[in-house]
């Protein structure tokens, strides 16, 4: 029994650092911008499309395809950006959800007609026999999904912290008006963090994508997912984004593998409704 | 456009609306007024929500499954007439409203958003297993058209479009009196202030609370209203009326018809039976277009078409001085 335990929440940890990737890129992006970007599902989706193309119509191998799909993700989130976000810079939030859900709209429909409805696995190179360690069982490619996860996790901190293209992030972040006046080009930073964060749900959606499947309606569970997580974290906040990540992995597959697991979607959201009864403003989150 | 105009418009409205079925004899057009009656009681709501509020909710569809749930069950299991189960989509989007209000009311801004779209998640995954209950997937076929009887004296079956069209339009006037009385009353004026600056408001004494829960129940009844006439009109029933997807064709066609505005749902009723048949042309691409519509119209006309008939009104009447 504990054994089975383990079992599961490690399989949930796996699961739920990468929801904290999306989560991250998801609050990056409210924190510093401003806007609920309901388009992330989107990204995350096409994550999984482009590197499942570059496998199957480029024959790029795995890790190549994986690194291309994400560049092509962030180059899509660059040009939404300055396109259209670039535009409506003080516009009220309710302006930029609606035109994020437009962007939704239309890149969910866009590839459905060249995709079709079926799913898909992005196939890849790992075996799936698995390694045992201790009392624990994991796939290859299950121990390849934490690395990467706690790599890019670990990279971002470090860009963040120590670079100064981060500090400067982090000024924009804390007070634009300011950051703007000592000569920080406010445009260049607001397009480089949605680059980063649509390259972090495209990340999340290949790796998920080749654990379970790839289909054009996968943004949108995944979105709800990443919103609780950053309800759960707080809105803005980095840190809380991994950790509700992780906590939403851990409770889903606990819920799955001992309650039900066609109501395990059902248990985050409950967590979520109960949590904001108590704390209105999220586990870390402030005052707004 | 002056008081007297406004009223000679509407009556003519009306009465345009209650002859048509007289001079059109296609079922099928009937069949997509129907729905453009129900889409505006939808709008309705959600455009008090939305448009004169400022909350915006992608939970509205939770009621009108709600609604429609309630009503198809009560038909189905305990067959209940029309007037009752009526009542009990009423009676619980109306709980149902004020507990989840209760909750939601105190979050602002994007928590809002976010957790009414949970809640109508959350209720299309009990729909989907609760399969002893609702069927699960498969859905509920079989919900009875509406039907009026005193036992032993009187029986009125709406089993026909023209007959269900009637009722339609007396349900979309008894919505568009409470709306009107609504957004002119101290509500109407609390909820634009609120929307404008909730600090600001709150600051004078308006209950941001108080308000909030008045505007989210009557749009919540609203919603169960037209589930469950949904419901009875087209007979069967199934989780997808959850969905996100027809909460986003929702919105789009109330921004685009124009929020926070009375007429704007009216024109966001019509553009909604008219433009999937005018872009039933372009079928695979109709999706594609209605993104890309959203974007445009969120940026360039956020008060949609009635905004724009506004000002174009207003250019016209100030040449007419000049």
């Amino acid at each position: 029994m504990t054994a089975e335990i383990l079992q599961q929440i490690v399989n949930g940890l796996i699961i739920g650092a990468t929801y904290g990737l999306m989560a991250v890129g998801l609050t990056m992006i409210f924190g510093m911008m401003d806007i609920i970007n309901f388009a992330h599902g989107e990204l995350y989706m096409l994550g999984g499309v482009f590197a499942y193309y570059s496998v199957s119509l480029f024959s790029l191998n795995y890790f190549e395809s994986m690194a291309l799909s994400v560049v092509l993700v962030m180059v899509v989130g660059l040009i939404f950006d300055q396109l259209v976000l670039r535009k409506l810079r003080d516009e009220p939030t309710l302006i930029t959800i609606l035109v994020t859900i437009g962007l939704s709209i239309f890149l969910q429909s866009t590839v459905m007609l060249f995709w079709g409805p079926s799913p898909q696995g992005i196939p890849s190179p790992f075996t799936t026999k698995t390694i045992q360690i201790g009392a624990i069982f994991l796939t290859p490619f299950k121990v390849f999904m934490a690395a990467v996860t706690v790599a890019v996790i670990f990279g971002l901190h470090l860009m963040i912290q120590k670079t100064t293209l981060g500090k400067t992030m982090r000024a924009v972040f804390q007070e634009k008006e300011a950051a703007a006046i000592v000569g920080i080009n406010i445009n260049r930073v607001y397009a480089i963090n949605f680059a980063l964060g649509s390259g972090l749900a495209a990340l999340a959606g290949s790796l998920l994508g080749s654990l379970f499947v790839v289909y054009p309606n996968m943004g949108l569970i995944a979105v709800v997912k990443a919103f609780l997580i950053v309800i759960m974290g707080g809105m803005g906040n980095f840190l809380g984004a991994i950790f509700g990540g992780l906590l939403l992995g851990v409770v889903e597959s606990m819920a799955a593998g001992f309650i039900s697991s066609s109501y395990k979607d059902l248990f985050g959201l409950l967590i979520v409704m109960i949590l904001l009864v108590v704390r209105p403003y999220g586990l870390f989150g402030k005052k707004i | 456009m002056g008081r007297k105009n406004q009223t000679i418009g509407l009556l003519l409205l009306v009465i345009v609306a209650l002859l048509a079925p007289f001079f059109i004899r296609d079922e099928y057009f009937i069949h997509l007024l129907i729905n453009a009656g129900l889409f505006y009681i939808l709008f309705a709501g959600l455009n008090l929500l939305v448009g004169y509020l400022g909350k915006l909710t992608l939970g509205h569809t939770a009621f009108l499954g709600i609604g429609a749930y309630a009503a198809a069950l009560l038909n189905l299991k305990l067959q209940a007439p029309f007037v009752v189960s009526l009542a009990g989509s009423v009676v619980i989007s109306f709980v149902l409203a004020f507990l989840f209000g209760l909750i939601v009311l105190r979050l602002r801004g994007p928590y809002f958003v976010i957790v009414s779209l949970c809640f109508a998640e959350m209720l299309a995954i009990v729909a989907t297993n609760w399969v002893s209950l609702t069927n699960g997937p498969m859905g509920l076929p079989g919900v009875e058209p509406p039907k009026f009887s005193i036992p032993d004296l009187f029986e009125f079956y709406l089993d026909t479009k023209v007959r269900f069209y009637y009722l339609m339009i007396a349900l979309v006037i008894i919505v568009t009196y409470i709306t009107h009385r609504l957004v002119h009353s101290v509500i109407g004026r609390a909820s634009i202030s609120l929307r404008e600056n909730e600090n600001l408001a709150e600051s004078v004494g308006v209950s941001a609370f108080r308000y909030g829960m008045i505007v989210f129940t009557v749009a919540s009844v609203f919603a169960g209203v037209a589930g469950c006439f949904y419901a009875h009109y087209v007979s069967y029933l199934n989780p997808e009326i959850f969905g996100f997807s027809y909460m986003i064709t929702m919105l789009v066609m109330l921004v685009t018809g124009g929020k926070g505005t009375i007429a704007g749902p009216f024109y966001g009723c019509i553009l909604f039976t008219v433009l999937p048949e005018a872009l039933r042309v372009a079928k695979d691409y109709r999706d594609p277009v209605f993104g890309i519509t959203l974007i445009i119209v969120a940026i360039f006309l956020p008060q949609g078409i009635a905004g724009l008939f506004g000002r174009l009104w207003a250019r016209f009447k100030g040449r007419e001085v000049a």
